[in-house]
């Protein structure tokens, strides 16, 4: 289906387009040409490569390997190419109005009389694609809400500025839009293309997809995988083409007895004593906030909580990494009050208990006194685990854990929870790693929010995780 | 953590001190090079005190910082010396006065933060205006002499080296081992480098927050007492120098504004530097306004010293 690079009508073209994190193919080789008129709809699991592709084609990342070209423009960079993007992060200053937000894309804008040209222009792009929108041009875009912000993004984008948009990319657009605003939103791409303007038009949402892509294309571990008429798809070839058949060995995990429930959040989130629950669904549909909430709730910021609930932070730099401080500091920290004599930290034992689970953990240092920045990304994890697991807690909770863990490690953490699990320990686990979650004994799968799915035994399968995170009824 | 001896962050305030130190006595040609440390040790212990306590409330992190330091000094002296009203045999009973009036600051300066969500910076100083109200109410012009036992030891010395000396190392002691080997000090320093991932490690932390509002309050209550008692009774304006001192000690000792680590050896170095570098511009004569200025040039010297030797560990 893909046009050979040279193809002149294409507003953006790449050959063989690669993007590499050290050892991570985040894009793996991709050729695309989108041409006027194309309204090309993107899906593939978190982590497929979706948004490095969009940063590779709107200049953001450099491509490790391969081309870019904007043969129709003749351009060389995005922005000549009138290439814009509109990303699911709101990415609008929030103590500017609306109309302000819009000179700062629009460099063109200038002289002594640019808000009213601004306002004037950004009150004609909320028409034409919210016809009916009640935003006022020189609101300061925080007293908006949050949909209202997502409408004045997406028609900032959409605006003429200096010259009519060739190429708009859309990253979940809708994520925060109601029904009636989203299908408006649909209508105007529609139109968009018709007029002979190009969209990427990424979703979870399978029938938005289907609803205005005239072109499907899924992307899984970096590749294409398949791309082909949105009328050649079905919605279960969809989803098959997206998800993988579940990975060789990852056997069904055995029913096993547990004690009684020692978890219960009002949402519905349960855990029995001696459970491994694994929390899965798309990214962002409420799964660390829950167990954040739960972790918070449970523990007290006036009193020591080693010995109720621990914490496994996946955003290290955020949530769980002391940087000025040792591997061996960051270790204990949770043990504190447990290795202390009079609230005076015995350093034998502590240094005793490190290093036994440095052993068993296997955190590369020669040293545990060097910095915890020392580390790669992967150990500096492990240390989290060890903090966490070395601590007498009936409860962990772990917010996608693994990142940056390496195949080998995963595999002896997940026996490490299996053990301390069958010990009695309860796991609450989030992950966006399908493989992580079939290592648990029941799986919650949220969205928007809410769990939408309650999965066990063989139940447990790439499949039928995903059709409990994409919304699938009509929209 | 391995470190050699320059990287130490306490070192350039030690450094500084010492060159104040050794350009004041070859000017004198070695005279007075005793009674110069001892004077140096006697102010620059009450810096010290103020030092210590600023320094636990700096480590917290960004946003912390006590501007109530000089009002609770001059309430707690001024209640202390009214309460013993010159008696004899009143000592114990002002200082627990003067800490009883720190604790109460402290818990009111914490409640503003936390109950109301104030900026320490804003809480503190606002509340500042009322301990120094209340004090002014309080004194109402009189200066109360303290007991004479109480005087003698504020002004006096053990085995050469001033009391107030004395009583501000013993709490420097008593400090560094809370925050190198207690529990409590590996609390400190982990919300202050990371709050939220110290929440999340299961420290409490507004525990340990409160602590250390309310110990920087103890720590100038101290200082007002001991310094009322050495200078012959308490003045309204007796802590405002303390104010830029506390936080200049703290940053010149090489403790991180940023927080999370902190420095009690960098304290004592940079409470005797401030005085050395007052009595060195001095003796070489010069003007009160040249004096300033280069107190100002001198100290933003030391700190980016220490600052850049700390980019490069």
């Amino acid at each position: 289906m893909t046009q050979p690079a040279s193809d002149a009508t294409a507003i953006v073209a790449l050959t063989d387009a690669a993007k590499h994190f050290g050892p991570v193919r985040a894009l793996d080789g991709v050729t695309l040409s989108i041409r006027p008129g194309d309204c090309l709809g993107l899906v593939g699991h978190n982590g497929a490569g979706k948004s490095t592709l969009v940063n590779v084609i709107n200049g953001t990342l450099p491509p490790s390997a391969g081309r870019i070209d904007f043969p129709l423009s003749g351009a060389t960079a995005a922005a000549a190419a009138c290439v814009r993007s509109i990303f699911q992060e709101l990415s609008l200053c929030p103590n500017l109005t609306v109309a302000e937000n819009l000179r700062i894309a629009h460099r063109g804008l200038g002289g002594l009389n640019w808000r009213r040209a601004a306002r004037q222009q950004v009150r004609e792009a909320l028409d034409m694609v919210f016809p009916g929108h009640r935003i006022d041009a020189d609101a300061t875009v925080d007293t908006l809400s949050i949909a209202e912000r997502q409408m004045a993004e997406i028609a900032i984008g959409f605006a003429p500025r200096d010259a009519a948009a060739s190429l708009v990319i859309l990253d979940e657009p809708t994520s925060s839009l109601d029904a009636a605003i989203a299908q408006q939103l649909l209508d105007y791409v529609r139109r968009f293309c018709a007029a002979g303007g190009a969209v990427i038009f990424i979703s979870h949402m399978l029938g938005e997809i289907f609803d205005v892509a005239s072109r499907i294309l899924v992307m899984k571990d970096g590749k294409v995988v398949a791309e082909r008429p949105a009328t050649e798809f079905t919605r279960q070839g969809l989803v098959d083409a997206m998800g993988h058949v579940a990975p060789e060995g990852a056997a069904v995990q055995a029913a096993r007895a547990f004690g009684p429930q020692i978890v219960a959040t009002p949402e519905g989130l349960t855990a029995c004593r001696g459970e491994i629950v694994g929390l899965s669904g798309l990214a962002g549909h409420g799964q660390a906030e829950a167990l954040a909430r739960l972790y918070l709730g449970a523990t007290s910021s006036w009193r020591s909580a080693g010995g109720r609930m621990v914490f496994v932070a996946g955003d290290r730099g955020r949530d769980g990494i002391f940087p000025l401080w040792s591997i061996l500091r960051n270790a204990s920290v949770s043990i504190l009050p447990r290795i202390a004599r009079r609230a005076i930290v015995d350093p034998a034992k502590e240094g005793h208990i490190a290093a036994d689970w440095q052993r068993r953990i296997g955190i590369r240092t020669a040293d545990l006194s060097n910095p915890i920045l020392s580390l790669s990304g992967g150990n500096q994890q492990k240390v989290l685990f060890a903090r966490a697991l070395a601590s007498d807690a009936p409860v962990v909770v772990m917010d996608d854990p693994m990142r940056g863990v390496d195949v080998g490690t995963k595999q002896d953490v997940y026996a490490m929870i299996r053990s301390e699990a069958a010990k009695g320990r309860t796991f609450l686990w989030y992950s966006t790693e399908t493989e992580e979650v079939c290592q648990c004994d029941r799986v919650v799968v949220f969205r928007n929010g809410r769990i939408s799915a309650e999965l066990t035994g063989a139940d447990i399968t790439e499949e039928r995780i995903l059709q409990a995170s994409f919304q699938m009824e009509e929209a | 953590m391995p470190m050699t001896l320059l990287q130490k962050p306490w070192l350039w305030s030690w450094l500084a001190a010492a060159a104040s130190f050794a350009l004041i006595v070859g000017l004198t040609e070695g005279r007075g090079a005793g009674g110069l440390a001892y004077a140096a040790l006697s102010f620059g212990a009450f810096a010290a005190i103020v030092g210590l306590g600023q320094m636990l409330v700096i480590s917290l992190g960004p946003g912390n910082v006590d501007l109530s330091i000089p009002a609770t000094m001059t309430l707690a002296s001024t209640l202390a010396l009214k309460a013993m009203g010159s008696e004899p045999g009143t000592v114990a009973m002002g200082l627990g006065v003067a800490l009883l009036v720190g604790l109460a600051t402290g818990l009111a300066n914490f409640a503003l933060i936390y109950l109301l969500r104030l900026p320490p910076i804003i809480a503190t100083l606002a509340a500042s205006l009322v301990y120094q109200s209340l004090a002014i109410w309080s004194n109402r012009g009189l200066r109360i002499r303290p007991p004479a036992a109480l005087a003698e030891f504020a002004t006096g010395r053990s085995l050469g080296v001033p009391n107030v000396a004395l009583v501000a190392l013993a709490l420097s002691i008593a400090l560094w081992i809370m925050l190198e080997r207690s529990v409590w000090g590996r609390w400190l320093l982990a919300s202050g480098q990371n709050l939220r991932a110290a929440r999340l490690a299961g420290i409490p932390v507004e525990a340990v927050r409160a602590a250390c509002y309310v110990t920087v309050s103890l720590f100038a209550a101290v200082a007002g007492f001991l310094l009322a008692s050495f200078s012959g009774g308490a003045a309204l304006n007796m802590g405002q120098e303390y104010l830029l001192m506390s936080i200049a000690v703290v940053v010149i000792g090489g403790t991180s504004v940023a927080g999370g680590a902190s420095n009690v050896p960098g304290i004592w170095g940079a409470s005797l530097f401030m005085f050395l570098v007052v009595s060195m511009l001095n003796s070489y004569g010069a003007s009160a306004g040249l004096r300033m200025v280069l107190t100002g040039l001198i100290i933003i010297g030391i700190v980016i010293a220490a600052s850049t030797r700390r980019a490069l560990r």
